[in-house]
This record gives C-alpha cells, structure tokens and sequence, in this order.
C-alpha cells in the first residue's frame, strides 16, 4: 500500500501514517464517487437520459437525436464498431447480459431478426407498426419484420445502384439509358481496359453482391425461414448457377481489379476513382465521395443495378438501419416515443443531408437539402431501386448462412459451376451442428 | 554470503534437539507460508480454474446465446464433431506450422541478435534498447503496419522488392493462402524475435567465460566453441525460450484477425475458437474448442521439456 510523503520529521510514526493512508484513500473515494454520481444524473436533475447506440456516421443521428430530445428526456449517442458483424456482436452479447444501459439501437438488417428472435427487442406498439409500415419502403418493412411483427422502426434504407464513368461508357459504346446485364459490363471492361469493381472480401458485403445476383435471377438463398434451422435452402438452384457463372466470369476476367479477393466498399470505390475505374456497384453515397477528385465527380454516371440475366429486372442489394428498443432498457415507453421521433420523414431528411444515407420513406425524399445534393433523377432512381430491392433472408441464422456463404464462396477466383451445390450442403451442415464454421 | 551459510549450518551439528526445534519453526514458517499464499491461491482458483472447469461444462451442450431455450445436453458429440471436421484441421495444421516456422525462424535470428547484444562494447544500450523496439509495440499495431506493407493499394514490398520474378505492382499477399501465411509469419516473426533473443540473451550471459576460454586455449574454433561449449550450456534457456514461444505462438490471433480475418484458409485454433464463440456465440462448441486447444497446448508443452530433456526445476535453479 502506497503512504503519502511524510509532511515533517514528526510524521514516522507507522500508525498515524497508516490512518494518515486512509483517510488520505478514504477521501479519494469519496471524491471519485461523487465525480461518477455527478456523471450519471443528468445535468437537468431528474430528466431521464436514454442511450442510443449508433452505428459510426458522419454525425447525422448525433444531430437526430438532438432533436428528438424533449424536456422529459434526453437522447445521448454512443457509438458501435464501424464492421456491420462487430456492432451484431456487442450489441448482441451485452443485450443476451440484460444490460439496462441501452435503450435505443440502430441495428443492422441481416441481424433483426436474431435479435428479435432472441427477445431482445421490446415489441412495437401496433399503432406505431402500422405508421412505420405506411410510410416505408417495402424492402425496409420487409426487412424490419420478424413473425408478422414489425420489430424495428425503420430508419434509412441504402441500395446499390451501378456507377460507371461516362467517358468510359462512351468510349466502350454501350447505351446506359436501357438495363445492362453483368455479362454486359463484364465484356465492355475487360475489352476497352477498365475494371468492374464490387464487393468480394471474405465479409457480409460479399454475401450482399451474391443474393442481389441470385435474387436478380429469379431466385433466393433460403426460404421457409420460420423454421428456424430447418428453413428450405434454395442456393443450388439455376439462379445460384447464375450468380456463380458471373462471378467466375469476373474473377476470370482482364475486368477483374487485382484486389477483387479484398476488395470491400472503401476500395472499390479506389479502383473506380482511379484511371482504369469504369463501372462500381456500390451504395448511394458514392455520388458524394469524389468530392476531392473533381475530374471524376464530374465524369460519374448512375444506372439502375445490373441484371443477372438479360431481359428479367435486377433486384439490387438492400442495406440501412432499422432503430429498435431494448427489451431490457428501463425506459421502453418513453423509447419508443424517441424512435417514432428518430424516424419520422423529417428526421430522415436531416440524416441523408449529413450522411448520404438515404431515408426509409418515399416522404423523407422530400427534403428539399436532398434535391441541391442529388440530382433529381438518382433521387428517382433511388426510390425505384428501392421498390425493387431483395434484402437479405430474414432469418435469426442469418449470420451462419451468411458465414457458410463466404466460406464456400471465397475467393471469387475459385467459384465454379459446383460452388452453389457446395455451399447448398455446407449451409445445412453448419445449421444443424455437423460442420464447423 | 559464505557467513550465512556458515551461521545456518552451526546449529544444526548437535543433531537431535536442533532437528526438532527446527522442524518446529519450519512447520510454523510453513503454516505461515500457507497462509501468504492462501488468497494468492484462492485467487487464482476463483479467475482461472473455476472459468476452465465452466468451460468442460459447457461443451457438453449444444448452446447459443441468441437461442438460450435451446440448451441441449449434448455428451461428447461436440468434440466428435470437431475432430471429424475438416476446418479443425486444416486450422491445426496452419497452427502448427506457423508456430514451427516462426520459433524456428526466430529462434535463429534471435540467437544472432543476443550475440550481438552480448558482445557489443560500444553503445550497448543503444542496440539493446534498437533490438527490443518491436517487442514493445503492441501486436495489433504492428499488424496494421505490416498489412499496410504487403497491401497492394499502398504497401512497399510490391514496388521494393518489384525487381524479383515473381513480385509485381499487382501481386495480392491477401489473396492467396500462402503469401497470405507469409505476410503473418513475417509481422509474427518481425514482432516477438526480440522476446526470444532477451531470454537468449540471459542464458547467453550464463555461459562461463573460463569454460569459453578454457576451450579456446585448447584450440577449439568459433564454432566448436559455439557447438560444444555456448550452446550444450545454453540448453535450459533455449527450452525456456523455445517453450514460451511455441506456446504463445501456437495461440496466434491478432495478426491473423487484422491481416487477414481467416480469409483464404489462413485461421489458426484460437481463431477458429474465437469466432464459435464470440462471432457466433455457440458456447457450447466454442468451449469444446477451446477444452481442445488447451490440451493441445498442454501436449506442446509436455513435448518440448521431454525434446530438451530439461528438468524444469532444474532450470529454475533448484535442483
């Protein structure tokens, strides 16, 4: 134990040292515990300050939360892990300890329904739930619903649309105002020497590009999914055989970046910035990221997302956040009154202006900030590809799915014609515990 | 020290009523040792043991944090499943092999290093502390740098080294399993040589310099003296050093977490176990995992005091 420096030549004595110690410690604790005590009250004495948890962004839900705040509450933010699995996991592992000190979260879509599944969420008032679904996109309410319940509120909703670079296209000669196909794009690249950058890193966005393939043509990686983890398994299909073939059409490829196998959003975007960018599938803030590289914010060009097989409409990935309550939180009421202020169309307005993240509702498309950001058009085409949209399977094994996926599926060099067949037998495999993942 | 030994041994010449007084004050001093060591003891039961036989427990379930009603007693099958599973081994393998490289890699220039540090008359300090540098870095920071440095957007090896065959501005370290096993091996190896070249070091220092001098004399060479005098007397802080590193080695995680993320086959155990556990929350397996991973561990250790045929508390310097 650690004694103060004696103050004079009459302080050897060991006992009044020992009590000098004490009190000396005695008062540090005190003076640390009424630092922690001044920390917890709320500067209003007896406001009520509800937490929410939020997924990093450039400040738009700081500001929503701002101004949901009432004079009954206070809505303070904190903030996740920046990867969509990291925020699941702490999320997820504080929430499975009961932990009172969240109260709101944004939550991720591939993840809802585990969570609700698992009762973490405080279910929605149904008046609230019939408000959300009204103004909504239908991607968002589908993917914001576990067992017919809307159990999150839906907050911004993200879709891909292709990027590509006029010059490029006019040099390749292709007419971007019809759908193009991926073979299409595939072909034009590699022959006029540009590159087709995606997402296809062993991560959830790599899944995201292989469910908006298949989806796009025709099918879909599970169904039956209220079976839990007997849901159908419908991967090796011939739309499955679909999204492999172009895969390895890509890898294959001159088109193919030499970092397709890492590639994520960040560096996809790198590639189609550089000279030999031609066409990025990637999400909507993208028309808001070249604004340092001026030749190339001007020379950027938005079509609807690629289809898979020509003549049948693409159905692009779905991504965004969805606000729910915990279950454990100490303050579900005066929560759920917070999320039906986060996301009312106002407040999503506010969040897409800070954030590029588009909003969940055709009415939050109303801000009249947007239309000075974004063309009136990509607003259009927002919104449509938005309608079209699949999101991910709702299922509360989503993560394993997802995992099993990019186990079998990773690297895209190594897809061929047997991947789909593969992955069909590896996902039953991990669901029912006979394989690792 | 030699009065000490002196004024210890006096009494104990009158045999009979010394040894009883004294096996007296040793059970008093050994009661009291006891009583020092109890919360010490207790401690440690309460942090390690008590979370290890948890873990035994729960590998007996099938059981996921998201889907707790779903508890089932399981028995072995667990552990059935993964010793007939593939990953389990292709992710020891990976284990074993970068614990085999990089100790033996290490082992090498760590040797070679704590000659130097050894040795070195002019500015000692200097190239102690220079040597020791990467050792106080932490793992995940040095792994971030040597991701960057293999990364085909901005790393320096493609252009540096961009004169070799088979290395160019598009070579992708992360995309294939071996280069991908090279470049964690290297940030491995980068980050704990110092580690082993310090404990050679203090077992380098130990080698008496008569026993070197003697040899010289005789007219060994630097490498019979390397060979048959520094190195059979080095044998129990090689252990030590080869021990530690194996072990530590064998649970490698943060560099393949931040380099890699397990991509293209590059998992270890500990990785393997980590994402049962905290990615997927299957604490059941996950525990059975890591129930595995510690007897594996145990069997490493037990493997290499058997290969040194050092006795450990020998060299502790008890025996």
């Amino acid at each position: 134990m650690k004694h103060p420096p004696p103050e004079g030549p009459g302080h050897g004595n060991q006992g009044r040292r020992h009590r000098r110690g004490g009190l000396a410690a005695a008062a540090a604790l005190v003076t640390v515990s009424g630092l922690l005590a001044a920390c917890s009250a709320n500067a209003d004495s007896g406001k009520t300050t509800l937490t929410w948890y939020i997924n990093p962004d450039t400040g738009g839900q700081a500001k929503v939360a701002e101004n949901c705040s009432t004079g009954d509450y206070t809505i303070t933010t904190q903030v996740l892990p920046q990867d969509a699995s990291q925020q699941r996991i702490q999320l997820a592992r504080r929430l499975a300890a009961e932990d009172p000190g969240i109260d709101i979260m944004s939550i991720d879509p591939p993840y809802t329904a585990e969570f609700a599944n698992a009762g973490y969420l405080a279910p929605i008032p149904q008046e609230l739930q019939d408000t959300l679904s009204k103004q909504s996109f239908d991607g968002a309410t589908q993917a914001a619903t576990w067992n017919d319940q809307l159990v999150v509120a839906p907050f911004w909703s993200n879709v891909q649309v292709l990027w590509y670079r006029k010059s490029f296209v006019e040099k390749a000669g292709i007419d971007m105002t019809q759908p193009v196909t991926w073979d299409q794009i595939i072909d034009a690249a590699s022959e006029n020497g540009g590159k087709v950058a995606v997402q296809a890193n062993k991560y959830e966005g790599y899944v995201v590009w292989i469910n908006a393939l298949i989806a796009g043509a025709g099918g879909d990686i599970v169904s039956d999914t209220d079976k839990g983890i007997d849901a159908s398994i419908d991967i090796d299909s011939e739309a499955g055989d679909k999204a492999a073939a172009i895969i390895q059409k890509l890898a294959h490829s001159s088109a193919a970046p030499s970092d397709l196998s890492v590639s994520n959003e960040g560096t996809a975007g790198s590639t189609f910035g550089s000279p030999a960018g031609a066409f990025l599938a990637n999400w909507t803030y993208i028309w808001t990221n070249y604004a340092a590289q001026p030749d190339v914010m001007k020379d950027i060009g938005y079509a609807r997302y690629p289809q898979s097989v020509e003549g049948e409409a693409s159905h692009p990935p779905y991504g965004g956040i969805g606000v729910g309550v915990s279950a454990y939180s100490n303050h579900v009421d005066q929560s759920m009154q917070a999320i039906e202020c986060i996301t009312n169309p106002d407040n999503q307005g506010v969040n897409a202006e800070l954030t590029g993240n588009m909003p969940a509702s055709a009415a939050g498309y109303d801000d009249p900030k947007l239309h000075e950001i974004y063309p009136d058009d990509l607003l259009t085409l927002f919104q449509d590809s938005l309608n079209a949209a699949t999101p991910r399977s709702v299922t509360p094994y989503w993560s394993d799915i997802s995992g099993a996926i990019q186990s079998t599926w990773h690297p895209p060099g190594d897809v061929s014609s047997n991947t789909p067949a593969d992955s069909a037998k590896f996902i039953d495999d991990v669901l029912h515990g006979r394989s690792l993942l | 020290m030699s009065t000490a030994t002196a004024t210890a041994a006096t009494p104990s010449s009158p045999r009979t009523p010394t040894k009883a007084a004294a096996t007296d004050r040793a059970k008093a001093e050994n009661r009291l040792g006891l009583k020092l060591v109890a919360p010490a003891v207790i401690l440690m039961l309460v942090v390690t043991a008590w979370p290890m036989l948890r873990a035994l427990y729960l590998s007996t379930f099938r059981y996921r944090l998201t889907t707790p009603d779903d508890r089932e007693f399981q028995g072995i099958s667990n552990y059935t499943t993964i010793l007939t599973d593939r990953l389990f081994w292709q992710d020891t393998l990976n284990t074993v092999i970068i614990m085999v490289v990089t100790v033996a890699v290490e082992l090498v220039i760590g040797f070679a290093f704590a000659m130097v540090m050894h040795r070195i008359v002019f500015a000692r300090g200097a190239v102690r502390t220079s040597i020791l540098i990467p050792y106080g870095i932490i793992t995940v920071v040095s792994a971030f740098a040597w991701q960057f440095t293999f990364s085909i957007n901005n790393g320096w090896v493609n252009s540096w080294f961009g004169w070799l065959p088979w290395i160019g501005p598009n070579t992708n370290w992360f995309g294939d399993h071996w280069p991908a096993m090279f470049a964690i091996m290297v940030s491995e190896i980068w980050k704990t040589t110092p580690f082993m070249s310090l404990l050679l070091l203090a077992g380098l220092s130990q080698v008496s310099e008569d026993m070197i001098e003697a040899a010289k004399v005789d007219g060994a060479t630097w490498w019979q003296r390397l060979w048959k005098v520094i190195l059979p007397n080095m044998r129990a802080a090689i252990m030590v050093a080869v021990l530690f590193r194996a072990l530590d080695a064998f649970r490698i995680f943060d560099n393949i977490y931040v380099m890699t993320k397990g991509a293209q086959g590059t998992e270890s155990s500990s990785f393997l176990t980590y994402r049962q556990v905290i990615e997927q929350f299957q604490l059941g397996m996950g525990s059975a995992l890591s129930v595995l991973l510690f007897l594996t561990v145990l069997l490493i250790a037990y493997l290499i005091t058997k290969f040194f045929r050092v006795d450990l508390a020998q060299a502790r310097g008890e025996g």
